[in-house]
């Protein structure tokens, strides 16, 4: 039986180093949606180790695991791919109204960092990514050019960008393009 | 170097000395230099000729407003910009640029007939000359028009440029930066607010770099700009935009800034894009957009030489150059009195100051006087003298008599101020006329903006600065910054105010006096439309073209406004005002599309199993934004071929397919099967575990709007699929079923189209391919039937088979993790068993089996029984979306459109998708159409053509003898249903 080597969609694209701008491609990480109500998040928080955000596009971490409110009934909850997260989340959750559904392979992206990345997010995106509009930690649903993209604030000049698997090949071109000026 | 450079002065640095070229002649200007100032300082002054009339002309003014001096900036022959003005064309060294509209050459151009002959192209020429014969029009002449007029040509190949869009927000916009601007800015920005500052000129500072009098807070006013820019800049709440134009003014405080990145350099960095389009949301709009001066209108006013008062002074003090040597000023306003002692002051001769008004009295006219100035009260210009440049100017009583023609080289003229009011009324903002400033100004605002300054009618640099401050510290304060207060800044200027003249002088000649200098528009054109009963200023816009040239009538739209309102002697607001339409400087296209070209245009979706459809040579086709392998064809093989031995493969072997692009939904929750009962047309709640079924789903309209197959995963979860195309639509449709009118039930939806790979293996031989790879699934029949689900491992890696087929063989879909799907993909096709097909085969096979494409059988008026699938409908459920529709009588008449297959009598005619049945041929037009051809192969595994096709009361006509009436003769058909492969259904169940 042959070995099942994953194929990312960004496979064989080098990051891009440079003073101002770095961009990264993501390493295959679990990704789990949950949705439910109230109680499911409340089930759901000594599985994860942290509280659900509840806040609108705010964002929970603990260690390497993070938690992404995408909608009031929606988490994107990252973790290490060799994390035993679903198992033990699946039953802490059972007997609560909830969804879990595992989106590992269905997206994918990149970490985009410097003082140039929000100007180069916005040649694309239309929010505004000041700090006082979008404070680390905060994330939401928005739109990268004409691809839907997850948008998450990481570090005061650091963000990661999750966009639908065959979207990702376009998200780092158009980045890379908006990016050439800035080295 | 020049002559006509002053010894000192000016913002240029005349220690960079650069070579440039215009029409292949070398001339050397400075760095600072704007095209149009370097060429008046090499004493040229002829820069075009004119749209219609091929008249020359010159350099009327020093900024974006120009209407004459358009020229074409060609760096290679992919980089050429066409109509750009000379006077916003930096210089830069080794600049090329060309003259326009004029041949063989600027100094002779045959093309200036049309001048001799312009009585006989008066307004309305076009309409009135070329009305027959109609076809003429297209072929004949508005070629040849086209031909002789206009502009500049655009490159023909491709533009090799970078253009990037950038969004940005902030509290405080301001656009322009002269003094209220900059003012508005400086306060802005003290009280915490983030602002951005545009300022469409190279440098920041609009008037007040051309300034040499005036101080502010005892700075003069080049240092007071100088320092209010470091200050600003300094400051990492602004950001400061120059050679950038605040084109457009939308909705809710967005507007559109075009910013010019690399033109001005004579080697832009490859990494640099040419443009950026900014869409900037601002809280709050300042508006410090300034005014344009006006022309006066008089006969031959378009001599080269014959220049803007305040551009002249411009020229003179902001680039050091001297516009002529012996300069006679016209005017209607004071304001060419500070052009004519600056002129004065700096040794040019002013021989005299024709003044328009019956009298000239204070600070301006007097301080003319007493340099020494001649001042002409009550003359008007009766016309003007010279070749190719102005060389005298004809002065006389607006009541006739003896012309006084007092010669120079350069007449300068103020017809007064035209506010720059395009910006607040494309916010929608209501404008009034202002009879004293003769302006029609901003008064009631829709969007959250403010005019400050010269644009509002606050003219005189104290009162513009206090005003441009004031607005400043009112915006920040509505955007949430209301610490700052306004400072008082001790200014010391002379002011000078509004008024003017709008159209020409009591007793002036209409003939040859120009209003529209692009579009070659004279007061005679404007006076024969309204005497041609034009009214409506829209009308006589059109018809004269007034106004409507690349340069939207900076110069002229006021003029034009004021002859119509004298013509039709009614007060001008009467006449009404033209709409001021975005951009208002022309934006290259390569702006707007900025990264959406070549790859980026859109995003090209590509399935996980690509690289493994590409290694095996598939010819792809789009699919929405999806490729799809379409074919894959050997050496050798057209699509025909190919097709036809992957349809015979998976017939009597085994295919391999990829489905990834199919849409899939995860439904989970306790009332998984109770949302699916109410989606969609079936009924779930029996469905076991491990079992699919074919779901329809219905729009309330009762017709199908999508299909797919459903797999029960557990108790409380479905793997639902949809069409390739409806993925997003189906789950928004759902989610929004699901939190408007359901949203107490225990259910959610995930999208996983993405997550699976999908690699459809059918054929009689799936099964014992697919044996050796997997684990933890029992393949036999009875364990694994027909239409069912399983969770296990394929290739060691866990995934969820189905065993469905769309292609009426034997047949598994492999669900696994995306990034896993080429492992798996390979590991089949090193079997050597398998052979790749592609969607033509796919649709041919379905086909075969008489399976709808929603989309392709259906266009979005078939009901589940039109399409045939009326099986799949569980009437006896409660309700389900599109259940009182299905209800209606109309929806079961029996003449309705269905599903039916077509056999031709030929059988190797294919029909055309699309093609009309009809009962008979030989009925005159127009037929009584029966039904279309929705789908049309031919079946290599059958040896005929098949059809599908939706015909009236289709099922009680099998049997029925029809016909395709076709241009080359009618071709009979044969109605059948609509399975022409395996009607049974046994290889299915094999």
């Amino acid at each position: 039986m042959p070995d099942a080597a994953r194929v990312l969609p960004l496979d064989g694209i080098a990051p891009l180093i440079g003073p101002a701008l770095t961009m990264t491609p993501l390493a295959p990480c679990m990704r789990l949606i949950l949705r439910g109500r109230a109680a499911a998040a409340a089930a759901a928080a000594p599985a994860l180790g942290m509280r659900l955000p509840v806040l609108a596009c705010r964002s929970a971490r603990t260690g390497e695991r993070a938690a992404l409110w995408l909608g009031p009934d929606e988490w994107l909850i990252l973790a290490p791919a060799d994390d035993p997260l679903a198992a033990t989340l699946a039953a802490a959750l059972a007997g609560v109204a909830h969804a879990l559904v595992d989106v590992s392979h269905r997206q994918s992206g990149l970490s985009i960092a410097g003082s140039a990345a929000a100007t180069v997010l916005n040649a694309g995106c239309p929010l505004d990514l000041d700090h006082t509009a979008f404070p680390i930690g905060m994330c939401t649903r928005t739109v990268l050019a004409k691809s839907e993209i997850v948008l998450w604030r990481t570090g005061a000049l650091a963000f990661r960008v999750e966009a639908g698997r065959s979207f990702v090949p376009y998200v780092w071109q158009y980045l890379a393009e908006a990016g050439r000026e800035f080295g | 170097m020049s002559a006509l450079r002053t010894p000192t002065g000016g913002r240029i640095d005349r220690s960079r000395k650069l070579r440039f070229s215009f029409d292949g002649r070398s001339f050397d200007g400075f760095a600072g230099d704007t095209l149009a100032s370097a060429l008046l300082a090499n004493g040229v002054h002829l820069v075009g000729r004119s749209f219609k009339y091929h008249r020359p002309r010159g350099i009327l003014s020093a900024g974006s407003d120009e209407p004459n001096a358009l020229v074409a900036v060609a760096r290679d022959a992919a980089r050429v910009t066409p109509n750009l003005r000379a006077t916003q064309v930096e210089l830069y060294s080794e600049l090329r640029a060309e003259s326009q509209n004029r041949f063989p050459s600027l100094g002779f151009d045959i093309g200036v007939i049309n001048d001799v002959v312009s009585p006989l192209l008066p307004a309305g020429f076009y309409y009135k000359t070329f009305k027959w014969p109609a076809w003429a029009w297209q072929r004949l002449y508005e070629p040849a028009i086209r031909a002789a007029a206009g502009l500049g040509r655009a490159p023909t190949l491709p533009d090799p440029d970078r253009y990037i869009s950038r969004f940005a927000h902030c509290d405080v916009l301001v656009i322009g930066a002269g003094p209220a601007g900059l003012a508005a800015a400086l306060v802005a920005a003290d009280a915490g607010a983030r602002v951005i500052l545009c300022d469409e000129q190279a440098e920041c500072g609009g008037s007040l770099l051309a300034e040499t009098a005036a101080t502010i807070d005892g700075w003069p006013a080049g240092d007071w700009v100088a320092t209010t820019l470091a200050t600003l800049a300094a400051n990492p709440r602004v950001r400061v935009l120059p050679r950038t134009t605040a084109f457009g003014y939308f909705a809710h405080n967005m507007v559109g800034l075009n910013e010019r990145v690399t033109d001005h350099l004579a080697a832009p960095p490859a990494d640099l894009p040419r443009e950026r389009l900014w869409q900037v949301r601002a809280a709050e709009v300042v508006i410090a957009t300034g005014a344009l001066e006006r022309p006066l209108v008089f006969p031959n006013n378009d001599r080269p030489g014959v220049m803007l008062a305040d551009a002249g002074r411009t020229y003179l003090l902001r680039y050091g150059v001297v516009p002529g040597r012996r300069v006679v000023i016209a005017t209607a306003h004071d304001a060419a009195y500070r052009a004519a002692l600056d002129l004065h002051a700096a040794g040019i001769a002013v021989p005299l100051i024709a003044d328009l008004r019956q009298t000239a009295t204070g600070d301006w006219p007097e301080a003319a006087r007493a340099a020494g100035i001649r001042v002409r009260t009550g003359a008007i210009i009766a016309t003007t003298g010279g070749r190719r440049r102005v060389a005298w100017a004809g002065v006389a009583q607006p009541d006739g008599g003896t012309i006084e023609p007092v010669p120079c080289d350069a007449l300068l003229m103020s017809g007064g101020w035209t506010p720059s009011v395009h910006l607040f009324s494309q916010s929608r903002g209501k404008l009034r006329f202002d009879a004293e400033a003769q302006a029609f100004l901003p008064n009631l605002s829709v969007e959250r903006e403010r005019s400050a300054g010269a644009c509002r009618g606050v003219f005189g640099l104290t009162a513009a600065l206090a005003d441009g401050a004031a607005a400043g510290e009112a915006a920040a304060k509505a955007a949430g910054h209301g610490g700052a207060r306004a400072p008082r800044m001790a200014v010391t200027a002379k002011a000078f105010g509004g008024g003017g003249l709008l159209g020409p002088a009591a007793g002036t000649a209409a003939k040859h006096a120009f209003v529209d200098f692009q579009n070659d528009v004279t007061a005679k054109d404007i006076g024969l439309a309204t005497r041609e009963g034009f009214r409506s200023i829209e009308h006589v816009k059109r018809y004269t073209t007034t106004g409507m040239a690349t340069d939207q009538g900076k110069t002229s739209n006021m003029h034009a406004l004021g002859i119509v309102a004298a013509a039709l002697d009614v007060p001008l607001p009467q006449v009404g005002l033209t709409t001021f339409r975005m951009p208002y400087t022309p934006v290259t296209f390569g702006s707007f599309a900025a990264l959406s070209r070549g790859d980026l245009f859109e995003p090209l979706r590509r399935t996980p199993l690509h690289a493994q459809a590409v290694a095996a040579g598939a010819v792809f086709e789009d699919v929405g934004a999806w490729k799809r392998a379409r074919y894959f064809p050997r050496a050798g093989e057209d699509m025909h071929a190919a097709v036809a031995r992957e349809c015979v493969a998976v017939r009597s072997r085994a295919g391999l397919f990829d489905g990834s692009t199919l849409g899939k939904i995860e439904i989970v929750g306790a009332d998984a099967a109770e949302f699916l009962n109410r989606m969609y047309v079936n009924a779930w709640s029996k469905l076991g575990v491990g079992r699919c079924r074919y779901g329809i789903l219905c729009r309330e309209d009762g017709f199908v709007a999508d299909d797919g197959v459903i797999g029960r995963i557990a108790a409380d979860r479905f793997h639902v699929t949809t069409t390739t195309g409806g993925a997003a639509r189906v789950l928004a449709l759902m989610e929004d079923y699901l939190q408007t009118e359901w949203p107490d039930l225990d259910v959610w939806l995930t999208s996983v189209t993405e997550q699976w790979a999908v690699i459809a293996l059918q054929g009689p031989q799936a099964r014992d391919i697919l044996a050796p790879f997997v684990a933890g699934i029992d393949l036999a029949r009875a364990a694994m039937p027909h239409m069912s689900v399983v969770e296990g491992q394929v290739c060691g890696i866990p995934a969820r088979l189905f065993r469905v087929s769309f292609t009426g063989e034997l047949g598994f879909e492999i669900n696994v993790p995306a990034d896993h799907g080429p492992a798996v993909w390979q590991a089949l096709m090193a079997t050597g068993a398998v052979t790749p097909y592609g969607t033509e085969a796919m649709h041919l096979l379905r086909a075969e089996k008489g399976y709808i494409i929603v989309g392709q059988e259906t266009d979005g008026t078939a009901t589940p029984d039109d399409a045939g699938v009326g099986w799949a409908v569980a009437r006896s459920k409660r309700d389900f979306v599109g259940k009182r529709s299905l209800a209606r009588a109309s929806m079961a008449a029996p003449a309705r459109k269905q599903l039916v297959g077509l056999l031709t009598e030929d059988p190797n005619l294919v029909l055309e998708e699309g093609a009309q049945l009809v009962d008979d041929p030989t009925q005159a037009p127009p037929m009584r159409l029966l039904g279309h051809v929705t789908s049309s192969y031919y079946s290599a595994s059958l040896g005929h053509s098949i059809a599908l096709a939706m015909l009236s009361g289709g099922r009680a006509r099998h049997g029925a003898r029809l016909f395709v009436p076709m241009p080359g003769g009618a071709i009979a058909v044969q109605v059948t249903a609509p399975v022409f492969y395996d009607p049974e259904g046994a290889r299915l169940d094999a």
